[in-house]
């Protein structure tokens, strides 16, 4: 049996992170619950986040939005301000498993959890978002980038937390790209994602930002194919170069949803359809 | 450890392990079989639940987690009669074995609570974390669609 706290304040659940160093933190519950029942893992006690006001809210100043860690996927859904400045995200949360589970996920929880088809990673890495965390030795602030160290592997200190996601409002981009390939509409695990913001100059790229989930052990930027677009217009000839260079640079596996040849194939397939944008 | 809350408008005070899953919780210790488990691992939506007005996964929410909450289920949605949704699904067939029907209830409820007017795609997108392997959803959704209608005259008549 693990016990379960709830605690309400962020003083009070670092408190009970420093106590016990076996402690372990449940956010929206969705993987972790799924991972600790499959596994037959039993941690020490679970601090559950769902009564802590303060990791809820979002945030803007005009230049950045903070979206607490607490935050739903379906309060990110119902964000006129997610909405309108993060169109990249907002995407992401509306195809993030089922309305239900989208209830409890929460976007905290997604970096936390670190999948390399976590829905909210793309997003975030071309959006050059970061992650601000606590824990009793002060903040700290790390881009996602970072904070991630591999597939299910952040630099998440025992007795730390994720406190908000900053997310720049990309401006000057003239397309806000996301797309999810799943075995099915709802309730899929991505087979491949792409995330894309593109900047024109006239019809030319002007600046490109790429990033892919599910083709490799993290999320996977790929500087060749952003590079080989700018500069050039974005039609399926100059896509195609690029495509190549993107199925090249992806190092996906085999598993139950997809084959690694046809995640490579798909990953870049999935740029060309910004020709037709 | 000892938590309290409303099931379906009734206060339930009981003292069970903190990491039971609220579904087990419901079923075995309050007898209010409506929620099911079909996957239990979140993916099928049988065991859906309100709580606090928002539909959750009894098998991923834990007995700690009911504590202080409201909570309503199939059974807690039927005051005066059924609730419009129930009925609608009865009467037009968007039941079959049934083993999905108070999970579907719950999320379709909740659709509209909040949209009094859903068309039927916003309905599909609904209830498309509720797995029926009977019916095909055709007859969920104009079910939910009647269901919407029934509210709405109701709604006028007052």
């Amino acid at each position: 049996m693990m016990p379960v706290f709830l605690p309400d304040t962020l003083d009070a659940a670092l408190d009970l992170l420093t106590r016990d160093p076996a402690a372990c933190v449940m956010a929206g519950g969705t993987d972790l619950l799924v991972h600790l029942r499959a596994t037959g893992d039993a941690p020490g006690p679970l601090v559950c986040l769902d009564r802590l006001r303060g990791l809820k809210g979002i945030k803007t100043d005009g230049d950045t939005v903070r979206i607490g860690a607490g935050v739903t996927m379906t309060e990110l859904l119902a964000s006129p301000v997610v909405r309108d400045f993060l169109p990249l995200l907002h995407r992401a949360a509306g195809v993030f498993a089922s309305p239900t589970v989208r209830n409890m996920a929460t976007i905290g929880g997604n970096l936390c959890t670190a999948s390399p088809a976590g829905d909210t990673l793309p997003p975030l890495y071309v959006m050059n978002a970061s992650v601000e965390l606590r824990s009793p030795r002060g903040e700290r602030t790390l881009p996602v980038d970072r904070f991630i160290t591999g597939p299910r592997r952040t630099c998440l200190e025992r007795d730390e937390l994720v406190t908000a996601v900053t997310v720049p409002i990309p401006v000057d981009f003239d397309i806000h790209h996301f797309e999810k390939v799943g075995q099915r509409a709802a309730q899929a695990i991505a087979v491949v994602s792409l995330a894309a913001l593109v900047a024109l100059d006239g019809t030319t790229v002007h600046r490109a930002r790429l990033a892919w989930g599910s083709v490799g052990p993290g999320i996977v930027r790929c500087s060749e194919a952003e590079e080989l677009l700018e500069g050039q217009r974005l039609t399926l000839t100059n896509l195609r170069a690029a495509a190549a260079a993107v199925s090249n640079a992806v190092t996906p596996i085999s598993d139950v949803r997809a084959s690694a040849d046809y995640r490579r194939q798909v990953a870049g397939n999935l740029l060309l359809r910004l020709a037709a944008l | 450890m000892k938590i309290r809350f409303q099931l379906n408008g009734q206060e339930q005070r009981l003292d069970v392990d903190g990491d039971l899953r609220a579904l087990d919780v419901l079923r075995e210790h309050c007898g209010v079989t409506g929620p099911k488990e079909g996957c239990g691992t979140g993916e099928c939506g049988a065991c859906a639940v309100w709580m606090d007005g928002v539909t959750r996964l009894s098998c991923l929410t834990l007995a700690a987690q009911l504590d202080g909450r409201d909570v309503t289920t199939a059974e807690g949605l039927a005051t005066d009669g059924p609730h419009p949704v129930q009925a609608a699904l009865a009467e037009l067939g968007g039941v079959q074995c049934g083993y999905c029907t108070p999970g579907i209830v719950m999320t379709a409820a909740e659709l509209l609570a909040r949209d009094a007017n859903p068309d039927r795609d916003a309905i599909r997108r609904a209830v498309s974390g509720n797995l029926c392997r009977c019916t095909g959803y055709h007859k969920i959704v104009d079910a939910v669609e009647e269901a919407a209608q029934t509210m709405r005259a109701a709604q006028e008549d007052k």
